[in-house]
Parts: structure tokens; sequence; C-alpha cells
């Protein structure tokens, strides 16, 4: 088994940087079905868990979203190449260490995916590159009726879609948006957003950290609960956290240029300089430094171009993408070094920063 | 220094801390670093704190009911050990236990979204398709055989409409 020809295929992820995904990177869309009549994976011998992911596979195969997919049995991956799926939101940690019978079907341009036998027997995602809520919706709930034409869902008409974890039940839908949000952190806001949010029943999670202190400063916002709404009310409520969300970055980004735009162009100086020289780098350092440019890139600082550029390395810069270019397992310290090396070498083309901005001088 | 906060699930130093407020009661969960990446919160799959808070909401002391879902075996104990179900049908075989943590859990208590309009409709036809069989052995048996040639149309009629989606297996 291999995903070399996944790595090699432009990605919705990787591949759709443009002004557009400034502060929303992406956005997601994730429903949780089951099979009517049959024993939920984390309950089912491994016999029943081969038979249910034969069944989806050739549901899934027989749908027009996934022509010519990559079709991956998790057990028949290394550990590596499971890694390197999860780096790239395509498949969960859970799904990575399953004991057997799950499997990933992931479309050719990434859009779309499942997992089969996760918690639930499917677990279905579309990802659109951007603040795309509305377009990952339509996309993921004509994807899971071509489904349900040769799939029977575990359905209740009062607790709607069935999950194993009742906190999934009626929906089964987590919408989700990964936020790039450098000014709120740099400002101190991040908790009270957060505590903001909590309270409007969403969830904000650091992508590569913990909570207000992740690195890149880098976020995902989704919906708490899934029952007793229609997806399109937990869509429209999210939107509108999420609207409120970027302005409260914009705010935060015009303050910290009008109270000391030289503190902000230093820090944006100071990562260009050390992306540019450094020779041991670690992946949170990276994420922070990365961050940074993308910031420049939203001020103009920065050419536009840089922004693919960098979220490409916000994922070629983790540990699992590092070494699948390195052809093998190497230790952290090794990663780091070769971390560096890898953002030196991409970087030592890219145009330096011009710090004029418009506006008061 | 104050006294470092043991992890919820281990007795580990706690290292992650989240409060979550869910319908307007926070809640505050500690974990230490290798529960917190058991539990997906370090990573970008799904993870849910309520999920958690099942756990913490099922009080261990409470006699657990014997009985089990018919379907798959799976006990109360079962559940409050994983947070997660057995099968579909535990959700009937539970529904005492489940529907008070439903009410906190969720904005309601009854779906309102999507329904897997073409599921429903294989099933009422293959529902419709059993009774009219059942109909048409109780006619031929007592010999109305009239009666029994009009339930073989119908038969043939559910099954020509149904066309290419036969429907599926019981
Ligand atoms: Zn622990
Ligand atoms: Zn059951």
């Amino acid at each position: 088994m291999s995903i070399s020809s996944l790595m090699a295929t432009p990605s919705e992820l990787t591949d759709s940087a443009s002004a557009k995904t400034a502060i929303v990177l992406m956005t997601r869309i994730r429903l949780a079905r089951n099979l009517a009549g049959q024993r939920f994976p984390g309950w089912a011998e491994k016999s029943r868990r081969t038979a249910v992911l034969a069944e989806c596979r050739d549901a899934i195969a027989a749908t027009p979203q996934m022509k010519k997919p990559h079709d991956l049995p998790i057990d028949r991956l290394s550990e590596l190449e499971r890694l390197i799926l999860v780096e790239r939101h395509l498949i969960s940690r859970e799904l990575s260490g399953s004991k057997g019978g799950a499997g990933a079907i992931i479309s050719n341009d990434q859009a779309v995916s499942v997992m089969i036998n996760e918690e639930d027997h499917l677990r279905i995602q579309v990802l659109r590159a951007g603040f795309q809520l509305k377009r990952a919706w339509n996309a993921i709930d004509d994807f899971d009726s071509a489904l349900e034409e040769r799939l029977d869902y575990a359905f209740s008409p009062s607790l709607g879609y069935l999950t194993a974890c009742p906190t999934n039940l009626g929906t089964g839908m987590r919408a989700s948006a990964m936020m790039h949000l450098p000014a709120l952190i740099i400002a101190n806001q991040m908790e009270k957003v957060v505590r903001a949010v909590n309270q409007l029943g969403m969830v904000v999670r650091g992508l590569f950290g913990e909570g207000s202190d992740a690195s890149g400063s880098i976020f995902q916002i989704s919906n708490q609960t899934t029952l007793g709404e229609t997806e399109e009310e937990i869509i429209k409520r999210l939107g509108t956290v999420l609207n409120s969300i970027i302005e409260h970055e914009l705010n935060a980004r015009a303050k910290l240029l009008e109270a000391d735009a030289n503190k902000l162009f230093d820090k944006i100086g100071r990562a260009y300089g050390i992306l540019q020289n450094s020779h041991v780098l670690s992946s949170s350092e990276a994420m922070n430094l990365l961050s940074l440019l993308r910031l420049g890139v939203d001020l103009k600082i920065m050419p536009d171009s840089g922004r693919a550029l960098i979220d490409r390395l916000f994922i070629e810069a983790q540990p699992g993408h590092l070494q699948y270019l390195q052809k093998g397992e190497i230790e952290p310290a090794q990663r780091d070094i070769l971390r560096a090396a890898l953002l030196r070498t991409e970087f030592a083309n890219q145009p330096k920063p011009s710090f004029t901005l418009p506006g008061p001088n | 220094m104050a006294s470092p906060l043991k992890c919820d699930i281990c007795d580990k130093p706690a290292t992650v801390h989240l409060t979550q407020i869910l319908n307007n009661q926070a809640h505050k969960v500690d974990l230490c670093e290798d529960c917190a990446r058991a539990k997906g919160i370090t990573d970008s799959s799904d993870f849910s704190l309520a999920d958690l808070l099942i756990k913490a909401s099922l009080n261990p002391e409470t006699p657990v009911d014997a009985g089990a879902c018919e379907q798959c075996g799976f006990t109360q104990a079962d559940f409050k050990k994983s947070g997660r179900f057995g099968c579909p049908s535990c959700y009937d075989a539970f529904r005492g236990l489940l529907e008070p943590m439903l009410d906190g859990m969720h904005k309601g208590v009854v779906h309102t979204g999507k329904v897997p309009t073409r599921a429903l409709e294989r099933k009422s036809l293959h529902d419709r398709l059993a009774k009219l069989e059942l109909d048409l052995t109780d006619a031929v048996k007592s010999e109305r055989f009239e009666e029994a040639a009009r339930y073989r149309d119908e038969i043939n009629q559910v099954r020509q409409s149904a066309g290419r989606n036969p429907p599926a297996k019981p």
C-alpha cells in the first residue's frame, strides 16, 4: 500500500490559498452515519467490521463523487503513512490507531473523504478552502444522499441519525472552520474570544497545540451540539460566530498597527530572517514564524504568492511529512535540523518584506 | 506554588485545562498530556468535551441496571465505561438512561434535521410487501382466490414501482 499518488496530486487543502483564504483557511463538514442493524465499530468483532467495510466501500465506489479515489485499508498502511493522513486532516488519530477492518477512502482532490469503522461506521467529510460553509454543506448533503441510495442508515424519526456516542446524535454533523488569528493572540484577546464563543455553543481548539497557546495561531471552531436544530440552522449559527471572530481579528490587527506598527513589523521581519537563516527549528517555533509571515502577507508586507507557500509549509513542516520527504524515520532532534533546512530552502528566494504601509505617517 | 492539579482520567499531573460552557454551566476538565492526546484534544480529530462530561454526569455510585440490549448484549455498565453505545437498538434499550442526559447535552431533544428519505422509502416499501405477502398466504389458505389474485397484482405493482431500487433485505 502506498499513499505516494495522493502526495503527488494537488489537493483542496494545500493548493488553494488566495486572498479569499486570508483568515478562514478552510471549512470542513463531517457527518457521522451508521448502518441499520449493525453493531457500532467499537462493539463489533473484527469479522463484522470487515463486512461493514466491504459494504461501505462498494456503496462509496458507486457514487459519482468518488471516481477513482484513493482507497486505503488502514491496517495496510505504515505508521508514517497514517501520520501523514492525520496531518492532512484526512483521517483522525483514532482511525489511525484502529485495530482492523478500518479504511479511508479519499477523493482525488482530497476534498471528499470517508473514514470507515472509526467510532461510527461512516465518518464522511468535505473540505473546502476558505470560508465556504454553505457550499461544503451542499456538497456533503449530495454525497450523503448518494450513499443513502445504497446504504440503510440507522435512523430514528425522533432522535435522528443514531451514532455510537450520544453527543453526535441527531444530525451527526460537525461543521468547522480553521482560522488564522495571530492578532488576537498577540493582543492577548484569544481567551476572551474562546469564552464568548463557548457561550454561543461553539468549541474552539488550537490546531497545532492546545487552548489559547496554539502554535501557529491556527484554531478550529466548530459546533458543540448536533440534536434539536437543522443542519442549516447549525451552519447559520456557526457562520455568524465566524464572521464576528473575523471582525475581532481585523480590529485587533488595526489596533496593533495603530498602537505600535514598528513592534509588529519587527516581529514579521525577524520571522523572515529566522526562516531564511536558522539551522534548528522545533515544530511549534516554525508554526509561529510561518504564522507571522502569513500575517505579513495579509498586511501586504509580503507578496500575495507567499500565502500558498506558507499554507503548504504549515502541513509539510509537520513531523510525518518531514520524514516522508526524508524517506525514513528520523529522531525528533534530527527533525528540527531538517525542518530548518527545508524552510531555509523554501524561503531562500522569497522576496524581502517591504514595510511601507498606507495609513498615518 | 500551588499543588498541581491531577488528571481527571488517570492521576498524573494535569497540564491541559479546558473550560466549557454547556447550557450556561461551566465545566472544567483537567488532563495530563497523555490522556489529552489519547482523547484527541491535541490534534485535529473531532473531539467533544461533552464526551468527557457524559462520564462526569454518570455517577459511578448509582446502581447499574443489570439489563442488556437484546440486539447486541451491551449493558449500562459498558456505557458507563466507554460513553458509547453498542448498536442502534441500544437507544431503545437504554432510553431511561439517555433521556436525562440528552437534556443538558444538546440544543433540543428532538431531531429536526435531514431525513434519509430513500432509505425510509425502501423500508416502508419493504414493510408493505411483507404485509401483502402475509395477506396473500392467508387468502390462499382460506381459499379466497379472488382476493388472492388482487393481492398478487398489488405485489407485482409495488415491485414494479420500486424499479431499480428493490426493497432492502430486513
Ligand atoms: Zn491522564
Ligand atoms: Zn445494542
